[in-house]
């Protein structure tokens, strides 16, 4: 079978092979250790470790600011991502190549930068603090920094199939007299809407895991500005492995949860309007 | 086919793991606790000086700071420590019950293994334009206090174990103990997961009224500040009790058991206790601590059996998931 048509890579057994030992390796061991390492607990003592009012408080929080900075990312970022694909503009490739830097930064520093930002005397909260808007150390911040580490995953999803929308279907739209949001609603959204779902998703499950940067801006505070993985992380500092494994479980079933039903409303929106 | 290759790899990693062993001069690695960085690093100059002179091959020590529990949780996890100085008793044991500290520990060195203590005391903003000095302040009008977490961080444990036993020792009922704290942590804007955190929200971002820390942390960060910030000293804390001790897995296999014991007494020599000293550190040598007493004002300073049978009770009493920490914060929830 290997043979009968000719593949760039070298051999469809050895690369195989290094496929399932790369992924065996670096992404289901690591998982399974931390599957194994949770079920050395009897169903209880899980119980007990994962479902806590204050470990409640933090997954909601958590699934909510998540969901939320998703939301402003996929809007956001269908327009950044709109801007760069249809626009010509001085300045173009360095707004482009700044949409990167979430992904290069260590989130510890975006974290240490938006609250020194934000705090009452920062550069930003110096105005937004006398106006009521608290946005260090509250749930506002919390979505804040999770909306920058987000944006490049939607943006970089959606330009690749916005270049490739061609400005003829749109003329034809406006021929036949539809409006600008006519054209918006029923010709665009439907072409870009997996590529969207597809951001909004990985946005999601990256926000869902997010550390280094929360723990700046939020306070900390259990039942209300403490996030999961801070939860994990408390459990480690006093020696209990097993249930901070088991709140990674949870949190893994849960990202794992959101992920295949976005999947599925993904085939479901590529299925009915392709 | 797909077996070969896999088995290959494996080797060639196996290979690789085992090539980073190499023999050679002989090194310390000293594992440490984040406010300790400055200290260690004048006691190794001075350490180093001397023993290099007498002995062959050269020793050099290598130094890893942290927040206490995780580097405790590191060298259970296999980082290969020869020393640890960790700031509560309790992580040291940790080490012990993985089984690489023997059982007697606490008694190989003098003094129980304690070269030098320390305290929790206020740190205020200059003039102490609010009149902080004794804990009940800290409840008072419209105070805002800055310190980590409980949960993650020794200093945050001290902290919170110095309010309560302010109450305790001064004749409250733990239910006057469990009042005050409650109050006290309401009025904690911020509880960063570490100490040096803290200190960045208090010092730098300007939140906070009273930042409550470590007394030689304290001294760094008024020096820090250009003296737009000073300390405290209320008339009652917690004595902080930092244990050294040889982790004899480690050094046993290393065969460094004579440099690394040498090195930990060199703690408790006149030489040792005045570099201590002259960090922010309070030395056990009367004299020593005699000679500086202008950087130590005498308070009352209680242990920690004042308040609980020993550091594995007060750990589950007051920090475990569900404890008096968590408690505080669930009946606050509901208060509202």
């Amino acid at each position: 079978m290997a043979d009968s048509n000719r593949n760039v890579l070298p051999g469809f057994r050895l690369s195989l092979g290094f496929t399932m030992l790369y992924l065996g390796a670096m992404v289901l061991l690591p998982l399974a250790a931390c599957a194994i390492k949770a079920s050395s607990l009897s169903a209880g003592e899980f119980w007990a470790a994962v479902w806590t009012p204050r470990a409640r408080a933090a997954y909601g929080l958590t699934i909510g600011a998540s969901l939320v900075s998703a939301v402003v990312d996929s809007v956001l970022g269908l327009l950044v991502a709109w801007v760069l694909v249809r626009y010509e503009f001085p300045g173009k490739r360095l707004l482009d190549s700044i949409v990167d830097v979430p992904f290069a930064l260590p989130t510890a520093v975006a974290g240490l930068v938006y609250s020194s930002l934000y705090v009452r005397n920062g550069w930003l909260g110096r105005f937004l603090v006398p106006l009521g808007i608290e946005a260090a150390y509250t749930r506002l911040a919390v979505v804040l920094v999770l909306v920058f580490i987000g944006l490049p995953f939607v943006v970089r999803a959606l330009q690749p199939v916005l270049e490739s929308l061609e400005a003829e279907t749109e003329e034809a739209a406006a021929l036949l007299g539809a409006t600008r949001w006519q054209t918006f609603r029923w010709v665009i959204i439907p072409l870009v809407l997996p590529a969207l779902v597809t951001g909004f998703s990985l946005s999601l499950a990256r926000a869902l895991g997010e550390y280094g940067s929360v723990v700046f801006v939020s306070a900390n505070k259990p039942f209300q500005t403490e996030i999961a993985p801070m939860l994990i992380v408390a459990r480690l500092e006093s020696f209990a492995y097993s249930e901070a494994t088991a709140i990674a479980v949870v949190l893994l079933t849960m990202s794992f949860a959101l992920l295949v039903v976005i999947n599925v409303l993904e085939r479901w929106s590529k299925r009915h309007y392709a | 086919m797909i077996k070969r290759h896999s088995t290959l790899a494996i080797l060639v990693l196996a290979l690789a793991a085992g090539c980073s062993q190499q023999a050679g001069e002989v090194e310390l690695l000293h594992v440490s606790y984040d406010p300790t960085r400055e200290l260690f690093e004048a006691v190794n100059t001075a350490f180093l000086g001397e023993y290099n002179k007498q002995n062959s091959p050269d020793l050099t020590i290598r130094q890893s700071h942290g927040g206490s529990a995780s580097q405790a949780r590191s060298v259970i996890d296999g980082l290969e420590a020869d020393v640890v100085s960790l700031p509560l008793w309790s992580d040291v044991d940790a080490i012990r019950k993985a089984g690489l500290i023997d059982a007697d520990w606490e008694e190989r060195f003098p003094n129980k293994s304690l070269p030098y203590f320390s305290t929790i005391v206020f740190v205020v903003r200059e003039g102490n334009p609010k009149q902080v000095k004794d804990w009940a302040d800290l409840v008072r009008g419209d105070i805002e206090v800055i310190t980590p977490s409980p949960k993650t961080s020794g200093n945050g444990k001290l902290s919170f174990l110095a309010a309560w036993g302010s109450v305790l020792l001064r004749g409250g009922s733990k239910d006057d103990a469990v009042k005050y704290v409650t109050e006290l942590y309401k009025r904690v804007p911020v509880l960063d997961p570490g100490a040096r955190g803290s200190t960045t929200t208090f010092a730098q971002k300007e939140i906070g009224d009273v930042h409550l820390t470590w007394e030689n942390e304290a001294w760094l960060e008024i020096r820090e500040s250009g003296n737009k910030l000073e300390i405290v000293y209320p008339p009652i804390s917690i004595r902080a009790e930092p244990k050294v001790a040889l982790v004899d897995a480690n050094v046993k296999r290393h065969n460094t058991a004579k440099a690394a014991e040498a090195y930990l007494n060199f703690l408790y020599t006149p030489a040792g206790q005045e570099i201590v000293a002259q960090n922010y550190y309070r030395p056990i040598q009367e004299d020593v601590l005699a000679k500086h007493a202008q950087s130590f004002p005498p308070l009352e300073l209680f242990t920690i059996d004042k308040i609980a049978p020993g550091w594995s009770e007060a750990i589950t009493e007051y920090f475990e998931e569900g404890a008096v920490f968590d408690q505080i914060y669930e009946s606050a929830v509901k208060g509202k």
